[in-house]
């Protein structure tokens, strides 16, 4: 899960990790009155759920008041294209209004679990501003790591290691191990999957400050943080997929097709769209039912297609294990029997009580098309996408 | 042989008594896996499904030498699951559970250090042996015994393909799903060396997916130490970047977690690449006549 950057420089603050001082506000009158209060050269910032801000026009340096409301106008409602959203955009409904710093050096520092040692690993470098990634490519040794054993935690050897490694000096040192450690303990205590100041900036007057900040959550772990779930803004994700949690279906990404597919199991639904692409096909969403076995989620999953109207066909393709064939037999009955389907349906269906669930579709007199494997069913969804089957 | 599990498995199921535990015990039974014990911490001393109930893996390996644990207690009590059983001394766990947190798994994976406990999962449709032993929760019958091993991090996706292998009259010494999760108990490669050391297992096929870099890895692995040809399907190649297709492993983070970086990694390494995940049965065949 992820959370705007206000949010996230609010936690940092929380856990004694200093941030600029500023507000968060919804409408050009109250950044008006916030750029006021603090006073001199402020910093607009749009927030949303996107990196490339910058550079997409979504932050804004300002000297007086007035100019701040004129640039909060020309942000708040409006939606920002980053090169990490699409074509649409995403809506800007919350600017960050923060005094400006006069900066003297940007760093990088984050921490994330690494997959090769599943240890935590703090990395820091002095490329502040710039995508990791990119260094990681371009100038490896300029990123510092150390690996946290997860038996006794960040240790101050480590942040006085990485501190000297990007050329800190005298008071920094120590400063800069304090907040590492604060960085640690905010990620473990919140069940973080990223913790990242990018960038970590050097104040003229030598003091370290978080401006940027962004904090990604492990989503298996937000049952034990309600606080941290309360902060997920809706708006910021496509409406769809807000539409499939809201009925239990909690694995639906959109994608950019016309077949609506449901699958059971990640790998498979995967598979499915790719092989629905290379059938000449285009698959509409990524959908896994799970292995809740209960006909709603089956059902929901057609409210879903029908809630789509890019729909023009649909593929149910379901290897039965944990989750039960007949169970979604029954499911897609029911789906017929509670509303008008208007495209057409291939289905494939194996595993786990596969007679049962075939007896039950054949029985229902519904109407569909069977797919006997596959393959069968991607070039039947794609030929029925395209018109060529009914 | 095979790997992992065969019929030496004496198998243990940590929360038989559940929903899930049961239908799926019950299942193993079924397909001839020997279910000696069950644990579900205050149903100690009963039996389910006519298999003896213990409160602690401790109590139930000492009275029914149990040399394997299946796991399906809910996420947020599964990783103090997996610690029990490893505390126990159990040779194998196995757990079916999804969505235990990341920081649960770190916590396992650092005290898994330096003990002889493999774990393979979580997220994960477990370990097959055809006709020798299922410990999981796959379809036993669309599995035939024979010499090609599978590793998937998927779970029906492997079903597929071993029911296309079946079906094609190509056996299986050893089916393992890894599981979908970032931190697999066991890897692509602790697989890849057990399939290699194992006599009867003559093919490997891998099913991998986007996110992470087990592929490539697995990839090294099979360039440098390898001699048993390997099959390979990367699932994900439409997957949109930093969306997490399911799987909490599965989302596109940097170039590496690309299905194209992967399948370009394990095709150099002298894997056969199937074209789709249809054919992963009639590349297998074609792979095994030719060597």
């Amino acid at each position: 899960m992820k959370i705007h950057e206000y949010q996230a420089k609010a936690l940092l603050a929380q856990y004694g990790i200093p941030v600029p001082r500023g507000k968060v506000a919804s409408n050009p009158d109250e950044v008006r009155e916030i750029a006021a209060e603090i006073g001199g050269k402020v910093v607009i910032k749009a927030q949303v759920y996107a990196g490339g801000r910058g550079k997409a026009g979504g932050i804004k340096i300002v000297n007086s008041p007035a100019e701040a409301k004129k640039a909060a106008s020309q942000l708040i409602g409006t939606r920002l294209v980053t090169h990490q959203t699409g074509p649409e955009g995403v809506l800007v409904s919350k600017v960050l209004v923060e005094e400006a710093s006069n900066v003297a050096r940007e760093l990088y520092l984050s921490i994330l679990v690494d997959g090769t040692s599943r240890w935590p690993v703090m990395m820091v470098s002095e490329a502040g501003g710039m995508e990791i990634e990119e260094v990681a490519q371009s100038a490896p040794e300029k990123i510092f790591k150390s690996y946290i054993d997860p038996a006794i935690g960040f240790q101050p050897f480590q942040g006085r290691r990485l501190a000297y490694g990007v050329n800190f000096d005298g008071g920094q040192i120590g400063e800069a191990t304090r907040l590492m450690t604060n960085l640690y303990k905010l990620f473990i205590d919140k069940d973080c999957s990223l913790a990242e100041i990018n960038p970590l900036v050097v104040t003229a007057d030598g003091k370290l400050l978080a401006l940027d900040a962004k904090l990604n959550f492990d989503d298996n772990a937000l049952y034990r943080h309600k606080d941290i779930q309360e902060l997920q803004d809706k708006e910021q994700e496509e409406p769809l997929e807000i539409q499939a949690r809201d009925w239990g279906i909690n694995n639906y990404v959109k994608m950019d097709g016309d077949i609506g597919c449901m699958v059971n199991g990640a790998g498979l639904a995967m598979a499915v769209n790719d092989l629905i692409q290379y059938c000449g096909g285009r698959a509409a969403n990524f959908l896994d039912i799970g292995t809740l076995n209960n006909t709603e989620r089956v059902v929901n999953s057609f409210k879903m297609f029908i809630a789509d109207p890019r729909i023009k066909a649909v593929l149910v393709n379901i290897f039965g294990g944990m989750a039960r064939v007949d169970v979604i037999a029954k499911g897609i009955v029911e789906a017929y029997q509670q509303m008008d389907i208007p495209f057409p349906v291939v289905i494939r269906l194996a595993g786990t009580n596969l007679a049962e669930g075939q007896r039950i579709l054949d029985k229902s007199g519904v109407s569909f098309i069977q797919a006997k494997d596959f393959y069968d069913g991607a070039r039947k969804v794609v030929e029925a996408a395209k018109g060529v089957m009914k | 042989m095979s790997i992992l599990v065969d019929e030496n498995t004496r198998l243990l199921v940590q929360g038989i008594t559940g929903s899930e535990g049961s239908f799926h015990t019950q299942r193993c039974i079924e397909y001839g896996t020997k279910v000696v014990a069950g644990v579900t911490p205050g149903k100690g001393g009963s039996k389910h499904l006519g298999v003896p109930v213990f409160n602690t893996i401790e109590k139930a390996m000492a009275e029914t030498r149990a040399n394997a644990s299946l796991i399906f207690v809910p996420p947020a009590f599964a990783a103090d699951g997996i610690l029990e059983a490893i505390d126990a001394g159990m040779s194998l766990v196995v757990c079916i559970t999804e969505g235990i947190p990341v920081l649960e798994m770190v916590k396992v994976h650092r005290y898994l250090k330096d003990k002889s406990t493999r774990l393979i999962g979580p997220n994960c449709p477990g370990v097959m042996s055809p006709g020798k032993c299922k410990a999981g929760i796959m379809v036993g019958d669309i599995h035939l015994p024979g010499n090609v091993g599978i590793i998937s991090r998927s779970g029906t996706l492997t079903y597929d393909v071993v029911s296309q292998l079946t079906s094609l009259g190509i056996g299986q010494s050893t089916c393992v799903g890894i599981g979908g999760d970032t931190l697999p108990g066991s890897t692509f490669v602790d697989i890849l060396k057990l399939f290699q050391a194992d006599q009867d297992t003559k093919a490997v096929v891998l099913i991998g997916e986007i996110g992470g870099t087990m592929e490539q890895e697995a990839a090294e692995f099979i360039s440098h130490k390898m001699t048993k040809p390997v099959v390979a399907f990367v699932a994900g190649s439409t997957a949109p970047p930093g969306k997490r297709m399911g799987h909490a492993g599965a989302i596109i983070t940097g170039s590496a977690g690309k299905a194209s970086e992967k399948i370009k990694a394990l095709s150099q390494a002298g894997a056969t690449i199937a074209p789709t995940p249809a054919e992963v049965g009639l590349t297998t065949k074609k792979v095994l006549e030719n060597s």
